[in-house]
């Protein structure tokens, strides 16, 4: 049971959430929640096609509309220099379209209006003439050189976006052919919508009088948003105020700007009052960022033991429309580059090749550190190839294969330098809480009885915390993050991050590492987050970097206060800064035990009884720029049974043993590690954004885009094993995305092992009951 | 267009938490938009328009309804229950209390329709087993939790309202 925020020494302890009193009483403040004077609404005219041009807009009807206030196409975005933004990949991405549209419910004009549903109306009536283009729909069509050319726009005259590659090509080959084993598979991860439960929307409100924008929005990462959006609109950065209130779920959907964005604030800016947009459902999951889509082919080399000797993967990489990832700006791909997993590869090579599609524009990292999901899913699904080919128990392949204790900090052959881990360790817990010996035994004897039962294991490492300034930035800003902290002379505190959650528990997480610093309780700490004019600088919130960047931060501000607070706790003590030492809780003096005093005692004399000549005033600002990523790593094994019937798979068991490092509040971690097993369960079993040959998104909705429910949520059991980072202040390492990370391979090894003995060593996901059950019928095993 | 607008709003009257309350609606304006925007409750919220997350969840005459589907000229002369309306006297519903002790919400933001659900569940079925649980709140959507400490949050409060000791 979680206990209070006025627990002393709270780093560790399930402290309930100082967010929930507001949250379940239904007083959270979300966008939309927000009116202002004056307010008008905006609503966006959008293509039905995927690919045409555009012949003509008439507007004069939808300006009849009662209440209609002014309407912004493409060709005033262009007199403006506004029809194009730059994307955070440094692509760039139409506002509103002007000439041709590229995918279908692309924005081409925008309403606004004294109210939404006057908008919505003058939407219906603005009358867009198209002719049709040749659609291109599949990433490998895009490349064919008689395809038709999407981006006019570009000097290069192709769908080609990028090429990235990582690795030594040639060693990597040399090895694969001298290798007596080689296992080669083409997995495929499907397009998926983070689709948070709040859309994405915004309220751009200029003052003609003050020149100030107050900008609220649904921001993951409101300071990056305040310098994008000087930079597109010219506006000074000081007179930009972003607020991001609170979030309803974000999993990466809300780091990017989006053309309604920039829309509402050229509205606001030329009508001087306050413009709202809000998403429908239907145009988040259709417009804004999505994830995956990518298309990848792997080649494990081999002994005859299993002892893994090369890893060669060719990635296509559809983004759509637009490279509008939001992708660290050296890194194309993301992090993909932690493809070797939690396997001591001797020689690796990655190349990817970014495509566009007339489809809508991304990728985002959908609860996942930069394509770490993508990769994660690819080596976990190989490995388990490899183990079916060497005919090894999957537990056994990883064993032979794992990166061990005392190679840490290890060099991956692709680059990076892991900071810890104890593979064998975190796999042992996993396989004794599922009881793994029984559960093979249990396997045995009910396919003996004809049931088609299977278990899988992924024991994935993942790469978090972006990161070193050294090489990750966006746009140019390097990817720090702060917390500026602030001692009231009650000895109550405010600290405020350049983070922004959305549910991940930062008010009372960073209250506890805070506290924990300075002898003090969660409840003393108030934490504020996603207000730019208070807020020190940040990247935001995503990738899993809060707790290894901002975290860090925080710790470091904290202890930034001890140091001054020493030398006012020498003076209250009557003792040399020197003879004083931290207990944990209260300054003493050394050798005196029962002289003590606290940060209260310390915080009072910062404003009323200081030493000589010490500047008044009790506070601390840190910005942290960390020496390294993190690698939480966490070892899975699902339990799967397949109905003969339906192809209904039901997941029977799963065990997640996660190894974030330190543990701030287990109940958040659990909670974190819940969902994102959640999220992980849906993109394996329901989550897809299909399209058809006219690229039509065949999921606009949460009735045709299928999330998991608590009906089809399955139970989990969840597990730990803790090796702390050795290079973050605290030894934390972010464990929000690891679950969504690290389980869908666990599923899909697990369907896979059940069909394994029919010759299966690949299905392709999502594994909706009629794709299973088409699965089962060619082998014949359907009932 | 602007005259059929005009003539055709209406005064529709709600007993809203238990205080009767007022206020023009055009026939066609959703019932959550009449509650957050007319009434200015803004804990029920709008995840998707059409039905399917749930997270506009309010009672209706008792019965739980998602009221982005319910015109507001439907519920004229009617009682409804948001979340709102649960905490008596500062103290919190047992189901809001259950969630903040058991970790039942992340974001927030499926909360009060959650637990507008949940309170109808257990009006109607005070002793809900797990699949119960998961059957009655399946028709609210959660990206956060995984729903498993929302279940948890769920018996918990059963057992309170039973006034029974809760498992641990």
């Amino acid at each position: 049971m979680a206990i209070e925020a006025t627990e002393t020494r709270p780093l560790g302890k399930a402290i309930k959430r100082k967010e929930d009193p507001r949250l379940v009483r239904g007083q959270g403040r979300y966008l939309d929640d927000i009116v202002l004077p004056g307010m008008l609404y905006m609503a966006l005219a959008r293509s039905p096609y995927a690919h045409a041009r555009i012949k003509e807009i008439r507007l004069d009807q939808a300006y009849q509309v009662p209440g209609v206030k002014a309407i912004l196409t493409g060709a005033d975005l262009e007199k403006m220099n506004l029809s194009w933004m730059p994307t955070l990949a440094g692509d760039r991405q139409m506002v509103l379209a002007t000439g041709k549209v590229l995918f279908q419910y692309q924005e081409v004009a925008a309403v606004v209006a004294e109210s939404r549903a006057a908008a919505e109306d003058a939407v219906q009536l603005i009358e867009i003439d198209y002719e049709p283009l040749a659609p291109v729909v599949d990433p490998y069509a895009a490349l064919k050189a008689d395809a038709p050319l999407l981006r006019e726009d570009r000097d290069q005259k192709d769908n080609h976006i990028f090429h990235w590659e990582v690795g030594d090509r040639k060693a990597t080959d040399d090895a694969l052919a001298s290798s007596p084993v080689v296992v080669k598979e083409f997995i495929r991860m499907p397009r998926v919508h983070p689709a948070p439960v709040e859309p994405c929307g915004c309220i751009a409100d200029y003052q003609k009088a003050t020149g100030k924008l107050t900008w609220y929005v649904t921001s993951q990462a409101p300071h990056a948003h305040r310098t994008v959006l000087a930079l597109v609109s010219g506006l000074p950065e000081h007179m930009i105020h972003v607020i991001s209130p609170d979030i309803g779920g974000g999993f990466g959907n809300k780091v990017p700007v989006y053309p309604g964005y920039v829309c509402s604030v050229v509205m606001s800016l030329q009508l001087g009052r306050p413009v709202k947009w809000v998403e429908t459902r239907t145009e988040n999951i259709a417009t804004t960022n999505f994830a995956r889509d990518y298309h990848m082919t792997a080649e494990i080399g081999a002994t005859q033991e299993g002892i893994v000797t090369a890893l060669k993967v060719a990635t296509i990489a559809d983004h759509g429309a637009f490279d509008a990832a939001a992708d660290p700006s050296k890194f194309p791909a993301g992090l993909f580059s932690i493809v070797t997993g939690s396997y001591d590869f001797p020689v690796a090579f990655a190349e990817v090749d970014g495509v566009y599609t007339n489809k809508a524009p991304g990728g985002v990292a959908y609860r996942c550190s930069f394509r770490v999901t993508e990769a994660s899913y690819l080596i976990e699904r190989v490995m388990n190839t490899l183990a079916l080919k060497l005919n090894l128990d999957p537990a056994e392949i990883r064993r032979r294969n794992f990166i061990r204790p005392e190679q840490f900090p290890y060099q991956s052959p692709l680059g990076w330098t892991y900071d810890s881990g104890n593979y064998d360790a975190t796999l042992n817990e996993a396989l004794k809480l599922v009881d793994y010996e029984q559960l093979r035994k249990q396997q045995a004897e009910r396919r003996a009885g004809g049931e088609l039962v299977g278990i899988g294991i992924s024991t994935f490492t993942e790469i978090v915390g972006a990161g070193p300034s050294n090489t990750f930035d966006i746009l140019g800003i390097k990817m720090f993050d702060s917390c500026e902290i602030r001692i009231h002379p009650t000895g109550k505190a405010i600290a405020r991050l350049g983070t922004r959650h959305q549910g991940q528990g930062h008010e009372t997480t960073f209250a506890q590492v805070i506290a924990d610093e300075l002898g003090m309780t969660a409840a003393d700490v108030l934490i504020e987050e996603g207000d730019t004019d208070t807020a020190p600088y940040g990247l935001g919130t995503y990738a899993s970097r809060s707790t290894p960047t901002a975290g860090g931060a925080a710790a470091l501000a904290a202890r930034r206060i001890r140091q001054k607070a020493i030398q006012i706790a020498a003076h209250l003590l009557e003792v040399s800064p020197d003879d004083v030492e931290w207990n944990g809780e209260k300054f003493a003096a050394k050798g005196l035990e029962s002289r003590a005093v606290g940060m209260s005692e310390v915080a009072l004399a910062a404003y009323t009884n200081l030493p000589e000549g010490m500047e008044p005033g009790l506070e601390a600002t840190y910005y942290y720029d960390p020496p390294n990523l993190t690698f939480p790593n966490g070892a899975y094994v699902a339990m799967v049974a397949i109905d003969r019937g339906t192809g209904e798979v039901k997941v029977e068991r799963f065990v997640a043993v996660d190894d974030c490092g330190t543990v701030i509040n287990p109940m958040v971690v659990d909670g974190q590690v819940h969902g994102g097993l959640t999220e992980g369960f849906g993109i394996a079993f329901m989550q897809e954004i299909a399209y058809d040959e006219d690229g039509n998104n065949l999921a606009p909705n949460f009735m045709e885009y299928l999330v998991p429910t608590a009906v089809e949520a399955p139970h989990w059991e969840t597990g730990r094993t803790v090796t702390p980072s050795p290079h973050h202040p605290i030894g934390a390492k972010g464990v929000g995305e690891s679950p969504n990370v690290g389980s869908p391979a666990a599923f899909v090894n697990a369907v896979v092992d059940a069909l394994s003995p029919y010759g299966v060593t690949n299905v392709e996901i999502p594994l909706f009951p009629w794709k299973v059950w088409n699965v089962l019928k060619e082998l014949g095993l359907t009932q | 267009m602007e005259s059929r607008k005009e003539d055709a709003r209406r005064m529709v009257s709600v007993t809203i938490n238990g205080e009767m309350r007022q206020g023009l609606a055009e026939p066609r304006t959703l019932l959550a938009y009449f509650i957050r925007e007319t009434l200015g409750l803004t804990g029920t919220h709008v995840g998707c328009d059409t039905t399917s997350c749930g997270a506009c969840t309010v009672l209706f005459d008792g019965e739980p309804v998602k009221s982005c589907t319910v015109l507001a000229v439907q519920a004229d002369q009617h009682q409804i229950d948001t979340v709102e309306g649960l905490e008596t006297d500062n103290v919190l519903h047992p189901l809001q209390q259950a969630f903040w002790d058991n970790h039942g919400l992340q974001c927030g933001f499926c909360t009060p329709g959650m637990l507008m659900t949940s309170v109808a569940l257990l009006q109607k079925n005070p002793h809900p087993t797990e699949s119960e649980i998961r059957h009655g709140i399946s028709g609210n959507l959660c990206r956060c939790t995984g729903y498993v400490n929302i279940v948890k949050a769920i018996t918990d409060a059963s057992h309170k309202m039973q006034k029974e000791p809760a498992e641990v």
